[in-house]
């Protein structure tokens, strides 16, 4: 018999409450039960950061953190960041400067840059390579992707 | 033909990136099927053992298992096949199953099948499955494995040789290098790479058991191929029933082109339990069971003269297969490789030779540049050597060898069509003025008093895209024996939209733009009403995929004259419709009008009305503007450069930075810069982590060392700096475009640049070689006198 845990998760916006066993990894839960697929897995070591997501404002890969300890909290995933309509500033920049070619790696990436911004409106070069860190990119070499997000920057602080 | 806005040539932002950019791309994982089951692998923890059992019975009493299988379950349906039996491999394939039976050949093989209903349970279940090993002799290196000795992984495989081919003139090379004034060996190590695109692989397979129809979506970057493999080959039934469809593929980078295991046992076990089945690899399994790239063994040999001249070019190379052989293996270490390593040099005398290897380590394949990078490596390291030797500048040794631009169309006599165009002094030139060549070596010497250690690396190079022409890759003794042609359809809607299919497969190069530039060009229509489809073996014509920097230059092409073909069809119509003779027609924008008359005109849209509703139609002319090319280029095409990399020594810890980076390359005409740019970018970076810190790392009992991203080292942003990119341009005569292929160039260019830096920075301990990935561990034990990684 499996135990469930009960939930409490406001995602982009919207309360949701579910059931969920206490091992169900947040990606899973975003991907699988509540279909978004806009937060991707590519690594099982949180190295990749292709999943990352915004929890109450912060930066973290919802590989490396159960949906129980969501409860309570509030998520953004790429999908509750802006609309191709009315692109947030980091997702206009990844159009602009050519920052994703696979666009695999891209969701992770404009969420972890989205945070840098928050943080840090105007970083250096060598703060945004640091903050890329734990976001892998294997089309890019991060030239571009560094290109967007000073690009973002700049049309946020302009 | 002119047009009011020319799309070829404008670095315009890319038509793919809206979704991707809000989280709508609609990846493998991301499919979802109605009562849609979940498979695990159980795989081998040993590199090499006899499967003596395997029990099923407590994964299968877990809540939610449908069923468990193994290979032997499979075996009516067929080993994966191999299908480029380059360098005459006939009797000694060995290719994997679905699932491994009787025998595991390295680490990560599978050798049963969980299927459960969610993929918890699934791998709740695959750690119950209980399989009974019994242990054998491990050789995981190309060189042990070959001598006497060594377990043998393969009845049909004697010293464990997949393969032993030749190319150039042995007997001339070796009179040569007797007789020359200067000659310098070297063994290079060309070490195994993991490519890592951030997707991992993975297939979903459905079966209609009222039709027998499957359908499969799968990360794939060549659908077509796919089904035709996977239904004539493994299932034995017709490739009409089944449907293979890629959706976006986040990256793929070589690994994603061959037939794997899990698209055979996903539809085998579709077809069993009448239920959809979906598999995704972790990156472990990644790492431990899809494809490899490169791991050559080299021993190589340069001769010269005191002045410079290059006369003999020598190498033996043991390249490492794998467990098995995957579906193209044979062809990267020979064709792609052998056929091009005398590079941008005219060398009067040049012989390769290749033996292909099993080992118990995970298959070796194509991995981006796919031969090519080893070439380029190879010869551009060895011309290092020769220049130090004979202490000439490394400049002045390639300028003095360079094939003068007058040679081509030029023939390197190792059995390549011949390189179709090429100038290769001025990139050199263009690349030493952007990065300031003299001033940095005014600065090394100034530098190297202080006890700093700065190193200017160059690497000239050439490389072959468009790997497809049937009167070379065709040919019997390149073991393919067909053209790999590639296929376009255009057509034309009543509106006036244009709707084109290719047979290329982008999986992040971004051609759906790039062709829609072509074509709003090529047709004289908006570029917003071009449509590019591709990815659907049930809406595209045949084609053979996307690899080998083909997709512009063959699959580009095919477009070009697709649309040719529906300009003469709409200029024949507008004639009819204009009561003209069709000599008196202009196209121009999009529209048809009688020369001299240009008030009186039909767009696009008038004449596709009138050719979809057809009742008034020239005599003889067919309905529709809807037109079909299978496109085979005369030739290959050859992209060059020369790029230089700038880095600095910590002379404490043995670190290497990456101060600049130069890249000026010659891609033939550009469509697209930003994206052009984007394809070195990227190449460039990969090749930069193989000099600096990327390397597969098997032990001796063949477990993957570098099994996760926690072990193997992809470059993160830091390793880079912003790279200097530009370009000459020399047009490429084999297509109309003059376009040659940016995919792979990067990576072709590179490691060679940052590793002839590296060792020029340690010219001052004597340093003459370093293996790469050029870690601070194995620089310090360099610079300190040791052997100790600095040799092997």
């Amino acid at each position: 018999m499996t135990t469930t845990m009960a939930i409490k998760v406001t995602v982009n916006g919207e309360t949701r409450v579910a059931d969920v066993e206490p091992r169900t990894l947040l990606v899973h839960w975003l991907r699988e039960d509540l279909a978004l697929t806009g937060t991707h897995i590519g690594c099982d070591t949180s190295q990749c950061g292709a999943c990352v997501v915004h929890v109450d404002g912060r930066a973290v890969k919802s590989c490396t953190m159960f949906a129980a300890q969501a409860d309570g909290c509030a998520v953004t995933t790429i999908e509750g960041l802006g609309a191709a309509d009315a692109l947030h500033a980091v997702q206009d920049g990844f159009w602009e400067e050519h920052g994703l070619q696979c666009g695999f790696c891209t969701p992770g990436m404009i969420m972890t840059a989205a945070e840098l911004l928050a943080r840090n409106p105007d970083p250096s070069e060598a703060e945004i390579r640091h903050a890329l860190e734990g976001n892998l990119c294997r089309c890019t070499g991060y030239h571009n992707i560094v290109r967007a997000i000073q690009h973002a920057a700049k049309g946020a602080t302009a | 033909m002119t047009t009011t806005t020319k799309m070829i040539g404008q670095a315009i932002k890319r038509r793919e990136d809206p979704k991707l950019i809000t989280g709508q791309g609609q990846f493998l994982d991301d499919v979802k099927l109605t009562g849609m089951l979940h498979a695990v692998v159980v795989r081998s923890p040993y590199a090499h053992a006899t499967i003596k059992g395997i029990d099923a019975s407590k994964a299968l009493a877990l809540p939610g298992v449908v069923a468990v299988f193994t290979g032997e379950d499979m075996s009516d349906i067929n080993p994966l096949p191999c299908a480029w039996a380059a360098g005459k491999v006939d009797n000694n394939l060995n290719t994997p199953r679905a699932l491994a039976v009787g025998k595991a050949m390295h680490v990560g093989d599978g050798v049963a099948l969980v299927v459960a209903e969610d993929r918890y349970i699934a791998r709740d279940a695959a750690d119950l499955v209980e399989v009974d090993y019994e242990p054998l002799a491990v050789v995981v290196d190309a060189k042990k494995a070959t001598e006497p000795g060594a377990p043998q992984l393969h009845e049909n495989a004697p010293s464990n040789i997949v393969m032993d081919w030749e190319c150039g003139d042995r007997e001339k090379t070796d009179a040569a290098i007797a007789a020359a004034e200067v000659t310098v060996r070297e063994q290079i190590v060309n070490q195994r790479l993991i490519p890592t695109p951030m997707e991992t692989r993975g297939s979903v397979a459905r079966y209609e058991p009222a039709t027998g129809e499957f359908t499969v979506w799968m990360t794939s970057q060549a659908p077509h191929v796919m089904r035709l493999l996977l239904a004539a080959f493994v299932f034995g039934i017709p490739e009409t029933s089944v449907r293979c469809i890629s959706p976006n593929i986040g990256g793929g980078f070589g690994q994603k082109i061959f037939v794997y295991a899990d698209m055979a046992f996903t539809m085998w076990a579709a077809r069993k339990l009448g239920r959809p089945v979906k598999f995704v690899e972790d990156r472990a399994e990644n790492y431990q069971s899809s494809t490899h790239g490169r791991d050559h063994i080299t021993d190589v040999e340069i001769a010269g003269t005191r002045d410079g001249r290059i006369t003999g070019l020598r190498i033996d190379t043991l390249a490492n297969l794998g467990g098995y052989l995957s579906t193209i293996a044979p062809g990267i270490p020979t064709t792609l490789y052998g056929r091009i390593t005398t590079g941008v040099y005219k060398i009067p005398a040049a012989h390769c030779r290749v033996r292909g290897v099993y080992t118990n380590t995970a298959m070796v394949d194509a991995y981006r540049g796919a031969g090519r990078p080893e070439a380029s490596y190879l010869i551009e390291r060895m011309v290092d050597r020769f220049a130090a030797e004979i202490g000439m500048d490394p400049a002045e040794v390639r300028r003095r060898n360079f094939i003068p631009p007058e040679d081509f169309p030029y023939s390197n006599g190792m059995g390549l069509l011949p390189y179709d165009s090429g100038n290769y002094g001025p990139a050199l030139d263009r690349a030493l003025q952007i990065v300031g060549y003299d001033a940095l070596r005014a600065e090394q010497a100034e530098a190297r008093k202080q006890g700093r250690y700065l190193g200017i690396g160059l690497s000239s190079y050439v490389e072959i895209c468009g790997v497809a022409p049937s009167a070379w890759i065709g040919l019997p003794g390149e073991g393919w024996g067909a053209g790999l042609w590639e296929s376009a359809n255009v057509r034309v809607h009543l509106t006036g939209k244009v709707v084109v299919t290719t047979g290329s497969l982008p999986h992040g190069q971004g051609l759906e733009t790039t062709f829609a530039q072509i074509v709003a060009d090529e047709l004289g229509v908006p570029y917003d009403d071009v449509v590019v489809e591709w990815g659907d073996t049930s809406g595209t014509p045949f084609g053979f995929g996307t690899y080998g920097s083909r997709s512009l230059a063959v699959g580009g092409t095919a477009i070009v004259k697709t649309v040719a073909k529906v300009r003469e069809k709409a200029k024949l119509l507008a004639a009819h419709m204009l009561e003209a003779r069709v000599e008196d027609i202009v196209w121009e924008d999009g529209k048809a009008f009688v020369k001299g008359s240009p008030d009186q005109v039909k767009t696009l849209g008038d004449i596709a009305l009138q050719a979809a509703v057809a009742y008034s139609l020239p005599e003889g002319m067919e309905p529709s503007l809807d037109e079909t090319t299978y496109y085979d280029p005369p030739n290959c095409t050859f992209p060059f450069g020369t790029h230089v990399a700038v880095v600095d020594i910590d002379a404490d810890t043995g670190a290497v930075s990456l101060r600049r980076y130069v890249a000026v390359d010659d891609v033939g005409t550009v469509i697209n810069p930003l994206i052009v740019d984007g394809q070195l970018h990227g190449g460039i970076a990969q090749g930069v982590a193989q000099a600096l810190t990327e390397g597969a790392i098997y032990d001796d009992d063949g477990q993957l060392v570098t099994g996760s991203l926690l072990e193997y080292a992809v470059p993160k942003a830091s390793l880079f700096p912003q790279f200097e990119t530009d370009r000459t341009v020399t047009r490429s005569p084999v297509n109309p475009l003059g376009v040659k292929g940016a995919g792979e160039a990067g990576t072709i260019a590179s490691a060679q640049a940052v590793m002839n830096a590296v060792i020029d920075a340690l010219q001052p301990f004597g340093v003459k070689h370093l293996q790469m990935p050029a870690t601070s561990e194995r620089v310090w034990n360099a610079m300190h006198g040791g052997t100790r990684g600095a040799r092997s």
